[in-house]
């Protein structure tokens, strides 16, 4: 198995931690090592965060700036915010809807227009992005947006899908597992 | 069997497996997760889990539960460990009887808190074991083990888990949780339970002597692991120990490297290490314990070893590390080039995303009604907790640390400041350590407003009850305080409760508490909108209609529900139908979504 790391990164309440937690016990089920690190405590309340999840890791939980295979993000501004951890040649996943910070809706700042945001990353590696809010409602909820990107990550995982979706039937609950398969599927289609 | 665990729900298997009876603790980010995680599953267990008033009491409660023979716990954030001082200087020399486990969890970098000070000191200063974990593995076999420890060395043990710890996850392999002891009651022995000083002279004297059978006993420990290789050295602790490790395989160096879990550290392993290198560099996070044991040791058995570190300015004294630190710091001792960091310049272009009240957060109208009454100019101390982040508001002029607001506010009155002086502090934090400030506000007879920001749970470091909501950390009934009643008690002269989401109103009896001639208390009472939330309580949300002028008042009130869109007020997905931008909109363009 070739090691991975991921950055996830995303707005507090997203459910960054949710995706990490789903990667984590996949990689414990397939017996491969795996370290995370997640925020917790003031900086949740709206403020920007960030996870990082080490699978096949048996040393720092932390991946180094610059270090991250995979950056997935779940707000577009935050993938920029992050986008120094992405590794050159890596891949970044972004869902482009935008959560406006409160320096943005009061006025303070401006929010800047998606492909400002993106255009960085393509020149550091490559970019999927796609509308993971709106293809959560289609599965039926916003709140599956995090799991409509697991779905576009899990084509960069070295775990199996199975084990991937028995982890995400343990952490959901269990009247949401449909609609949370389904978005995890959609995901998946964003990315060839 | 591998679990995949964060730190805290390791150190909570720990617990378990290390046959603990009593956990105690006050929450505090990062240490809270483990009294969370254990109060539900305590009565399965046979445990006694509780959610204690402040850190001093949770310690003394494990001290008491550990002289009744049962193996304990106290947990808490680090500068707790400054609230639980008292007993802990002392309980180094009365020791314990059940094993007795004092997990002080440190916050690098201050993620969530207002200082970054280093536990292992404190257990240097208290002359007792402090074990380091650098992952979750070790943080539960640690405190596992730490119970034995405790026991034959008739000592407290301290477990110093870091943010990086306690909020990290790794695939941790699990033991046995085995049958409960039964507990063997209190044993009355003065010489060693009453620290008279004719008790403690000779106490201390043991105290000293413990050092060395301390040290002997944690030398061979599995946690401190001594390679020996190259004649260039790293001697790394706790989680500074992968980082470095990562590093040099990285940067592809045959290095010798100790790496050190377990204070007082082994002098035997870093001496070895000393007589081996010609070149030493010691990374560890925040303070120099390490280095300035090692720069004895060098003293005395190398003294030509050149030594790097924090006395080098090549390692930190604040802050985190992490690989980036580690790599470039150990690649100056080879001579390898450093890297730079890497960064997009085009990253300026996004707005700052600082962490905020949450929509509808009444402490928010709280703020405002306190500075309508109080003015700009007014004295605002504030204290510990999610209302800190009103410092924005105007409404936080000072911040120490748990229960401060009301004795530095005292303090500034007697100080000679003239102007009106207006506290605040959460619920949770009055209980903790606020009633003393307020008991001796009333005494001194101060001339100062309190606020107490009854939010009914302790929000910040993620809704734990306490002694006014009603519940324990099991989730039992048990009686709730009540605040009006008990500042009454303390001495208080005006007492009077408000409802933030009804604006005007409050306004109004903050006005009345600044008019009162000596010391007020107003309690601003209102859910959590988050635990609100979760207990299916909701309110229909606003919208804004066409009667808008643009003013931008409402902005002003700082809600992250409320936008502008270039002419005109919205109001976004986020709310939660609170109310209160309607009570300050001028033009009375704020209505409910029907």
């Amino acid at each position: 198995m070739t090691p991975i790391d991921v950055t996830i990164v995303g707005v507090g309440g997203q459910g960054v931690i949710l995706i990490s937690e789903v990667l984590g016990r996949a990689a414990a089920m397939a017996g491969v090592p795996v370290r995370g690190a997640e925020t917790h405590g003031m900086a949740q309340r709206g403020g920007s965060v960030i996870n990082h999840t080490r699978i096949g890791s048996k040393l720092s939980p932390m991946i180094a700036e610059g270090g991250a295979n995979v950056l997935l993000a779940l707000e577009p501004a935050e993938a920029l915010r992050f986008g120094h951890f992405l590794s050159p040649g890596g891949v970044a996943i972004v869902n482009t809807a935008p959560v406006h910070p409160i320096t943005v809706t009061t006025g303070a700042c401006a929010y800047p227009d998606i492909e400002s945001l993106l255009a960085p990353l393509r020149r550091v590696g490559n970019v999927w992005s796609m509308n993971a809010t709106a293809l959560a409602l289609q599965a039926g909820t916003p709140q599956a947006m995090n799991v409509v990107m697991l779905g576009a990550l899990s084509r960069y995982l070295p775990l199996p899908e199975d084990l991937l979706l028995d982890a995400l039937k343990e952490v959901v609950p269990p009247k949401y597992l449909d609609v949370n398969l389904t978005a995890f599927r959609l995901g998946k289609a964003e990315v060839q | 069997m591998r679990e995949y665990l964060l730190g805290n729900v390791a150190i909570v298997r720990g617990i378990l497996e290390g046959g603990a009876g009593l956990v105690a603790g006050y929450p505090g980010t990062p240490s809270s997760e483990i009294i969370d995680t254990l109060g539900p599953i305590a009565g399965e267990h046979g445990l006694h889990v509780e959610w204690s008033v402040n850190e001093k009491v949770a310690l003394e409660v494990a001290i008491g539960s550990s002289w009744a023979g049962t193996r304990s716990v106290a947990t808490m954030k680090h500068v707790g460990l400054n609230v639980a001082a008292d007993p802990l200087m002392t309980l180094a020399y009365l020791g314990v009887d059940g094993g007795l486990l004092i997990v002080s969890a440190d916050d690098p970098f201050c993620h969530s808190s207002q200082n970054e000070q280093d536990s292992r000191r404190y257990a240097q200063f208290a002359g007792i074991p402090c074990l380091d974990p650098a992952d979750p593995q070790e943080a539960k076999d640690m405190t596992a083990y730490a119970f034995d420890l405790s026991e034959r060395l008739n000592t407290p043990v301290m477990l110093r888990p870091t943010t990086r710890v306690s909020h990290a996850r790794a695939d941790v392999a699990l033991g046995e949780i085995p049958k409960r002891f039964e507990p063997k009651g209190f044993r009355k022995d003065p010489s060693r339970r009453v620290a008279l000083p004719i008790h403690a002279r000779p106490l201390h004297h043991e105290l000293l002597e413990r050092q060395d059978a301390i040290r002997r006993e944690l030398e061979g420990m599995p946690w401190n692991r001594l390679e020996l290789r190259g004649d260039m050295g790293i001697l790394a602790g706790g989680i500074a120990g992968l980082y470095a490790e990562e590093a040099a395989m990285d940067l592809g160096l045959d290095l010798s490297i100790l790496r050190i879990g377990t204070y007082p550290p082994p002098i035997e392993l870093m001496t070895r290490l000393v007589e081996h290198v010609s070149t030493l560099m010691v990374v560890e996070e925040l303070e120099p314990v390490l280095e300035e044991e090692v720069e004895r040791l060098a003293r005395l058995h190398n003294p030509d070893l050149r030594m790097l570190g924090k006395g080098s300015g090549h390692i930190p004294r604040e802050g985190e590390l992490g690989l980036f630190i580690a790599r470039n710091s150990i690649a100056t001792i080879a001579g390898l080039p450093m890297r730079d960091l890497p960064r997009l310049e085009e990253a300026s272009i996004v707005p700052p995303r600082p962490p905020a009240l949450c929509p509808g957060c009444s402490h928010r109208a709280t703020y405002y009604a306190m500075r309508k009454a109080f003015g700009k100019g007014a004295i605002y101390p504030s204290d510990i907790g999610c209302y800190t982040m009103g410092v924005g508001m105007g409404t936080v002029d000072t911040c120490l640390c748990m229960g401060a607001s009301i004795t530095v506010g005292t303090g500034i009155r007697f100080g000679g400041e003239e102007l009106p002086i207006c506290c605040s502090l959460g619920d949770s934090t009055f209980l903790h350590s606020g009633i003393a400030g307020l008991l001796n506000a009333a005494y001194n007879k101060a001339n100062i407003t309190v606020t107490i920001m009854d939010n009914s749970t302790t929000a910040m470091t993620g809704h734990q009850p306490h002694p006014g909501t009603g519940y324990t950390a099991s989730g039992d009934t048990t009686a709730a305080v009540d605040l009006e009643v008990l500042c009454l008690a303390l001495g208080a002269g005006s007492v009077e409760t408000a409802r933030p989401y009804n604006l005007g109103e409050t306004i109004e009896v903050f006005r009345r508490a600044r008019d009162h001639p000596g010391l007020s208390v107003v309690i601003a009472k209102e859910a959590c909108v988050i635990g609100a939330r979760r207990g299916g309580k909701r309110r229909l949300p606003f919208r804004v209609t066409d009667e808008c002028a643009g003013c931008k008042v409402c902005l002003e009130f700082g809600c992250p529900a409320i936008e502008f869109d270039g002419e005109r007020a919205r109001i976004n997905a986020l709310c939660t139908g609170c109310g209160v931008c309607a009570e300050i909109c001028p033009s009375n363009a704020m209505e409910v979504a029907k």
